[in-house]
C-alpha cells in the first residue's frame, strides 16, 4: 500500500448552527464517521448531512458551487483558519487527508459586520458586490471589437494585472483579517484594472468610489497585519493594498477639488 | 464636507495620519537618541548638550508644541481606528489562529501604544519638569537611575517602544503606498533594525548611568 492511499477517519465536528440572520446561533457537535481521506471538506459535509437528513434533522447549510477552487462560493473558518489549515486552497479543495483520526474540527462562518449570516455557514457577501458596482468596471463605447495587441502592454505589467485578477471574491481576506477589513479584495480589484491602460483612465474615480463604498459598509481598517495574504486561496499579495493606498491619494491629492 | 476632510476621515486617510505622525516620532526618536548619547561622553558633554538645547529657546518651545500636537493626533486617531476595528466584527470567532501574517509587534499595537502613552506622561512629569528646575542636568538622571526599579521600568518601556516601532515603521510605508512594499519588503527589515536601535540605544543609558554613578 502506498503511503498516501486513502483511509477512513472519524472526526468530531463542532459546527456553527444558526437558523436565520437575526436569531441566536451556537456550536453544535456532530460525529463524522468513516470519512475517506480522499474526500474534500465539502464532501465530508455531504456525508454528515445525509446522516442528518436520514435522522429527520436539518442539514448544515453551506455555500458551494464549482467545487474546483475557482468560483469563490465556498468558505468557512476551520479551526481558526479561513478555508482551513492549508495555504492556497479554498474549502472545496481542502482534502480530508490533512486531518487525523480523532481530530476535533471547529467550523464557523466568515465573521464580519459587513457579512450577515443567512443560515449556518452561509453568509451574505453582497457587500463585496456593492464595492464592485461602485467602480470595479471600465466604461467603453460599443462598436467593433478593438484589434488584439493594438495597445502594447509589458509582460511584467500584464502578469501583475493577471495576478490581481485571480481574486475569486471569496471573502477569506475579510474573514481572516483581525480587523475584518476588505482592503485585499479592493486592492486586488483596483490593481487589476489600474495596471492596464484601458482601466487606468478611470482609476482615480474608481479608487475613491470603491474605498468610500467599502468604508460605508462596516468593514474594518487595514492595519497591515498580513493575515489576508497568507489566507487568500489565490495568494493575492498585499502589495496590491499598497497600490490602492497610492491610487487613492493620487486621486484625492488632498487639495484637488473633487475627482475626475 | 470638503474634499480634504472627506479624505482624512476615510479609512485610508486615517491610516495616512497614523503613518505620517508615526514616522515623525521615528525621526524624533532618532534625534532624541543622538542627543542622549552624549551621556557616554561624561557630565560635561551631556550638560553642554542640555544647555545648547535650552539655548534654542523659542525653537524648542515650537518643537514641543508640534510634537504634542502630533502625539495627540496619533493617539486619538489610533484609538478611533482600534475602536472601529473592534466594531467591525461584532461576533468573535470561537477559535482563531494566526496564519502567520501577524507578528508580536503588529498584534500588540494598541496595547504597546497605550503603554507608551503612559510612559511618555510619566517621563515628561519626571524629567522635563525636573529639567526646568535646573538642578544640574546629569544629577537628575543619576538620582533617578540610582533606583533599580526605575532602571527596570525604563528598560521595559524601551522594549515596548521597540515592539511598537517594529511594526509601525514598516506599516507606515505600506500605508503610504511605497513601491516594493509587502510582507517581505526591505522596509520591514529596516523597521526591525530601527526597533533594535531604539531598544538598545535608549535601554543601555539607564544601565550605564546606574553603573557609573
Ligand atoms: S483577495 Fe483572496 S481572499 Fe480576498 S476575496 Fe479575493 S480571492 Fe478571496
Ligand atoms: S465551491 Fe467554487 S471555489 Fe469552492
Amino acid at each position: 500500500m502506498s503511503a498516501n492511499a486513502s483511509k477512513l477517519i472519524n472526526l468530531t465536528l463542532k459546527v456553527w448552527r444558526q437558523k436565520g440572520p437575526d436569531v441566536k446561533g451556537g456550536l453544535e457537535t456532530y460525529e463524522a464517521k468513516d470519512i475517506s481521506t480522499d474526500m474534500s471538506f465539502l464532501e465530508m459535509f455531504d456525508v454528515v448531512n445525509e446522516g442528518l437528513i436520514l435522522e429527520g434533522k436539518d442539514p448544515i447549510s453551506f455555500d458551494h458551487d464549482c467545487r474546483e477552487g475557482i468560483c469563490g462560493a465556498c468558505g468557512a473558518v476551520v479551526n481558526g483558519r479561513a478555508h482551513g489549515p492549508e495555504e492556497g486552497t479554498t474549502l472545496c479543495q481542502l482534502h480530508m487527508r490533512h486531518f487525523d483520526d480523532g481530530d476535533v474540527v471547529v467550523v464557523e462562518p466568515w465573521r464580519s459586520k459587513a457579512f450577515k449570516i443567512v443560515k449556518d455557514l452561509v453568509v451574505d457577501r453582497s457587500a463585496l458586490d456593492k464595492i464592485i458596482q461602485a467602480g470595479g468596471y471600465i466604461s467603453v463605447n460599443t462598436g467593433g471589437a478593438p484589434d488584439a495587441n493594438a495597445i502594447p502592454i509589458a509582460q511584467e505589467v500584464s502578469d501583475l494585472a493577471m495576478d490581481a485578477a485571480s481574486c475569486i471574491g471569496c471573502g477569506a481576506c475579510v474573514a481572516s483579517c483581525p480587523n475584518a477589513s476588505a482592503m485585499l479584495f479592493v486592492g486586488a480589484k483596483v490593481s487589476q484594472l489600474k495596471l492596464l491602460p484601458q482601466g487606468d483612465i478611470e482609476s482615480a474615480k474608481r479608487a475613491v468610489t470603491m474605498v468610500e463604498t467599502m468604508d460605508s459598509l462596516g468593514f474594518g481598517n487595514c492595519t497591515n497585519e498580513g493575515e489576508c495574504e497568507v489566507e487568500c486561496p489565490k495568494g493575492i499579495s498585499i502589495t496590491n493594498i499598497a497600490r490602492l493606498n497610492r491610487s487613492y491619494f493620487k486621486a484625492r491629492s488632498l487639495f484637488k477639488k473633487g475627482v475626475n | 464636507m470638503n474634499s480634504f476632510l472627506n479624505t482624512i476621515w476615510s479609512s485610508i486617510g486615517k491610516k495616512w495620519v497614523m503613518a505620517i505622525t508615526g514616522l515623525s516620532f521615528c525621526g524624533f526618536l532618532v534625534f532624541h537618541l543622538l542627543g542622549n548619547l552624549t551621556v557616554y561622553g561624561g557630565p560635561e558633554l551631556f550638560n553642554w548638550y542640555v544647555e545648547h538645547l535650552h539655548s534654542l529657546g523659542v525653537l524648542i518651545k515650537i518643537a514641543e508644541w508640534v510634537l504634542l500636537f502630533l502625539f495627540l493626533v496619533h493617539v486619538i486617531t489610533g484609538l478611533l481606528l482600534a475602536y472601529e476595528n473592534y466594531r467591525a466584527r461584532p461576533v468573535r470567532y470561537a477559535v482563531s489562529k494566526t496564519a502567520g501574517g501577524r507578528t508580536l509587534g503588529s498584534r500588540s499595537m494598541a496595547i504597546t501604544g497605550i503603554l507608551i502613552l503612559a510612559f511618555v506622561v510619566f517621563h515628561l512629569l519626571t524629567f522635563r519638569s525636573a529639567g526646568q528646575k535646573e538642578v544640574g542636568d546629569l544629577m537628575i538622571l543619576t538620582n533617578w537611575f540610582h533606583r533599580p526599579e526605575m532602571v527596570a521600568a525604563y528598560i521595559m518601556a524601551m522594549a515596548v517602544a521597540a515592539l511598537h516601532v517594529s511594526h509601525g515603521f514598516w506599516s507606515a510605508f505600506q500605508t503610504l503606498g511605497a513601491g516594493h512594499s509587502g510582507r517581505k519588503s526591505k522596509f520591514k527589515t529596516a523597521g526591525i533594525i530601527l526597533s533594535l536601535v531604539v531598544a538598545f540605544g535608549f535601554g543601555c543609558i539607564p544601565v550605564f548611568i546606574s553603573m557609573v554613578s
